[in-house]
């Protein structure tokens, strides 16, 4: 109860914070066919400022794939010798958000100035003297560029460059063109924003200026200075996001989802918490896969509790104390019925081989070494005949605790035998039954988020098992039994 | 649901918990445990404190020696097989005799050699001791039980159990096997339970599971109204059993024997709370009668006679009735 007091009292948050620090980014690239052999290839991101990358996943069965990776500029190329059918691409990837601020790009050298015909060439000479004259430095020079082309001050020798724009795309290369005039590099930055989840994010693009130190970033349209922080820069200069060979590109999408409960995320909610409060122990500080084992870890104390809860409390039996917690474990991989289904699946199974073993007469030890070996050939067996059939969930049995498996069989086919086949299967479907709350309520999102948040969470369980331990009333279940001690009832006078 | 626990709570019923925490944590110290969870050792102390016990045969505690059994036994046809760190009567073979190469079971089965030597191994090999542990078997001679129960019981032993706390006898039932039970005195596998007046040592009505029945299911024989022979010697019996293995709360397993009268098949560390339904009274009144009884007597030690005297007076089914009218 006092760790209660403390959760509450110290303000942890006790959900999720929302304000997602990570996303993932996934782009599809849909391909119809059209004759031969199909070349696509994707841009990938490669270190934007103030993102970090994880987890880069590829999903392109049939294709043959090669990253091209380079300083500023990475590819992802797909061919196949013959598509038939539409197709779709995918990239995914984890970004996480950083607060280190990296170059775009690196130094340009000055460009050459546009070589434009006439009249354009002297009314880009003028332009550029114009400004010039309005600024002190790129900086300044580059803004008050912008400014015009956004038509906010209107000029006679814009208007004719303007009348030749058709499109966003088009401002953005005429900007270019105008500030190379006064050799100033500039380079497009194009990507999306990862401000709320989205299926089909805008892609965006932006205007750096080299002022001779550094890149400044101006928003072509706005002329508004500054790169956003929700920027995601996914590739730059004047290249698209994909190109195709052989094929049609139907589809392009980029979706952006927020990674709610991302270790990662929780990683960077600690760090903020780390410093405005105590700097808490927490298994966050671990490699990611240990971190995964972890949050399984340490979740056994919260089925447990739900065992001691239905043996002390409600009064059921089950075969092995603590074996319905671990069937539970192996239920969070397979899915709440499909374990059960192939829970009794093996029990059974096994509990036929064992009643053969049995006529064998073998001794305590190597009978039990071969239901163990039994359980482990079933196993084999119900993974590679589902999979022939293509179902997935018969690949997971081999989660299943094996030795638990066989000390449940071993247990029920003694109880079989001893009190018959009704108790021993009543005994087997308590302990399933005690298992699958024991999942249920291991797999509430909630524990899952506090017990890897705050481990000693783990601490206030142990407090409740123990102040359980000295709970001696009566059991639901004997209620019932005790039914014919009922004192009688006066009737009422 | 909460009138029913209230409810309970005034009879006086003894939930697991409660006998768990407040009862065998505090009067039965884990060191004493042995002693009565080995029936092997359990049996040689009894020997010791000159409490009477069935024949020990023998004991196999190695694979090995099961090989030894036919010596072992000789001539002898009829014994129990058990395991010494058993519970709850699993793994309790029975013979009552033997037909040419076959012994024959409580049920009349036929059980050759080779089974028994399996049914010996796989309890050396701990299939019915608790968490599997290596055990041995011990064989004992097989209880001629007093004719006087044989209207009450089909094949097997009747028994009857005592609830000792603190050496004083403060419940008792009979268990009486039934075909259910393959003619075992366990109420898990069928027996009848029936509540004894500690008193008068007359039966009163009994249970099978958690249902009355007032007849032998299968002698038809009228359970209620049956006067256990040599009651006091069993209370005596029952009393003693606390100064030999110093357990507090204790149930206490007596079978009566034609020849040898009362004698202590085993002790229970952990006596299950079914005696309570067997004789439609809940054990907490009585315990708590009990410890206000040693505070009143302070520093006074009663021997087991004297206990057993105060048990029959005080707890028998006369003056519970009295005090309940009163």
């Amino acid at each position: 109860m006092i760790f209660a007091y403390k959760v509450i009292r110290l303000g942890y948050p006790p959900y999720p914070d929302m304000e997602s620090a990570a996303w993932t980014v996934q782009a599809k690239l849909e391909l119809t066919p059209e004759k031969g052999a199909v070349r696509a290839s994707l841009t990938l991101p490669s270190r934007p400022s103030g993102y970090n990358l994880a987890q880069e996943n590829f999903v392109s069965r049939g294709f043959g794939l090669t990253v091209k990776e380079g300083n500023f500029n990475r590819k992802a190329d797909w061919a196949i010798r013959r598509l038939r059918d539409s197709k779709s691409l995918y990239y995914r990837l984890l970004v996480i958000r950083d607060t280190q601020q990296r170059s775009f790009a690196s130094r340009p050298d000055y460009p050459a100035p546009p070589d434009l015909e006439e009249p354009f060439a002297t009314a880009a000479r003028d332009l550029v003297n114009k400004v010039r004259a309005e600024s002190a430095d790129t900086e300044s020079f580059a803004a008050a560029m912008l400014n015009r082309l956004t038509g906010s001050e209107p000029d006679e020798n814009m208007d004719l460059f303007l009348a030749e724009v058709e499109n966003f795309r088009d401002r953005v290369n005429l900007a270019q063109t105008l500030l190379a005039g006064a050799r100033i590099p500039t380079l497009q930055l194009h990507g999306i924003r990862l401000d709320a989840d989205a299926q089909r994010a805008k892609l965006e693009t932006l205007l750096a200026v080299y002022n001779g130190d550094e890149w400044l970033v101006f928003d072509p349209v706005s002329a508004a200075e500054g790169l956003p922080g929700d920027f995601f820069i996914w590739w730059t200069g004047q290249g698209e996001l994909a190109e195709v060979k052989g094929a049609h590109i139907k589809d392009l999408q980029i979706s952006t989802r927020q990674r709610v409960k991302s270790s990662l995320e929780l990683a960077q909610q600690r760090a903020e918490l780390q410093k405005s409060r105590i700097s808490l122990i927490s298994t966050l500080q671990l490699p990611i896969q240990t971190q995964a084992v972890y949050e399984i870890l340490l979740l056994i104390p919260i089925g447990i509790l739900v065992i001691v809860l239905l043996r002390n409390f409600v009064g059921l039996s089950s075969f092995g104390t603590f074996a319905p917690v671990l069937i539970a474990l192996a239920f969070r991989e397979t899915e709440l019925l499909k374990g059960i289904g192939l829970f009794v699946l093996i029990v059974s199974m096994g509990l036929f081989f064992r009643f053969y073993l049995e006529r064998l007469r073998l001794l305590l030890v190597p009978r039990l070494a071969a239901v163990v070996t039994i359980v482990v050939i079933l196993m084999t067996a119900i993974s590679i005949i589902s999979n022939e059939f293509g179902y997935e969930t018969g690949l997971s049995v081999s989660l299943f605790p094996m030795i638990i498996v066989s000390m449940v069989i071993e247990r029920m086919s003694v109880v079989w035998e001893e009190r018959g086949a009704f108790t021993s299967i009543k005994e087997g479907i308590g302990s399933l039954f005690m298992a699958a709350l024991a999942y249920l309520v291991m797999s509430v999102d909630m524990f899952a988020y506090w017990v890897t948040v705050f481990p000693e969470v783990n601490l206030m369980i142990l407090g409740i098992i123990i102040a359980l331990g000295r709970y001696t009333g009566f059991r639901l279940t004997e209620l019932r039994r005790f039914k014919p001690l009922l004192v009688k009832e006066k009737a009422p006078e | 649901m909460i009138g029913r626990i209230l409810n309970l709570r005034r009879a006086g019923v003894l939930g697991l918990n409660a006998r768990n925490g407040d009862y065998i944590f505090h009067y039965n110290q884990r060191k004493y445990y042995p002693l009565v969870d080995d029936k092997i050792l359990c049996k040689e102390r009894m020997v010791r404190e000159n409490l009477p016990v069935p024949e020990l045969i023998g004991v196999l505690r190695e694979m090995h020696e099961v090989g030894d059994v036919a010596d072992m036994l000789g001539e002898c046809k009829e014994f129990v097989v058990k395991p010494a760190n058993g519970s709850g009567g699993d793994g309790i073979l029975v013979i009552l005799g033997s037909q040419g190469e076959y012994f024959l079971d409580a049920d009349g089965r036929m059980v050759d050699f080779e089974t028994l030597e399996h049914h010996i191994t796989n309890i050396i090999g701990g299939i019915y001791s608790l968490g599997g542990q290596p055990d041995a078997a011990m064989i004992e001679s097989l209880v001629h039980f007093d004719p006087a129960f044989s209207r009450l019981t089909y094949h097997g032993v009747p028994d009857v159990r005592v609830i000792v706390f603190k050496g004083y006898p403060v419940m008792a039932m009979s268990r009486l096997p039934t075909r259910r039970s393959h003619g075992k005195a366990n109420l898990h596998q069928g027996a009848i339970g029936v509540g004894i007046d500690l008193g008068s040592g007359i039966t009163m009505g009994g249970v099978s599971g958690n249902s009355t029945v007032s007849h032998h299911p299968d002698t038809g024989a009228e359970i209620a109204g049956f006067h256990v022979p040599g009651w006091n010697r069993i209370l005596d019996m029952s009393s003693r059993c606390y100064e030999a293995v110093h357990l507090g709360y204790l149930g206490v397993d007596i079978v009566l024997d034609r020849d040898l009268g009362p004698l202590i098949l085993e002790l229970n560390a952990r006596p299950g709370l079914n005696i309570q339904i067997a004789n439609r009274r809940g054990l907490r009144h009585r315990l708590d009668a009990v410890d206000a009884h040693c505070i009143e007597l302070g520093d006074v030690v009663e021997n087991p006679a004297q206990r057993a005297q105060w048990s029959r007076d005080i707890l028998g089914e006369a003056a519970q009735q009295a005090k309940l009218a009163g």
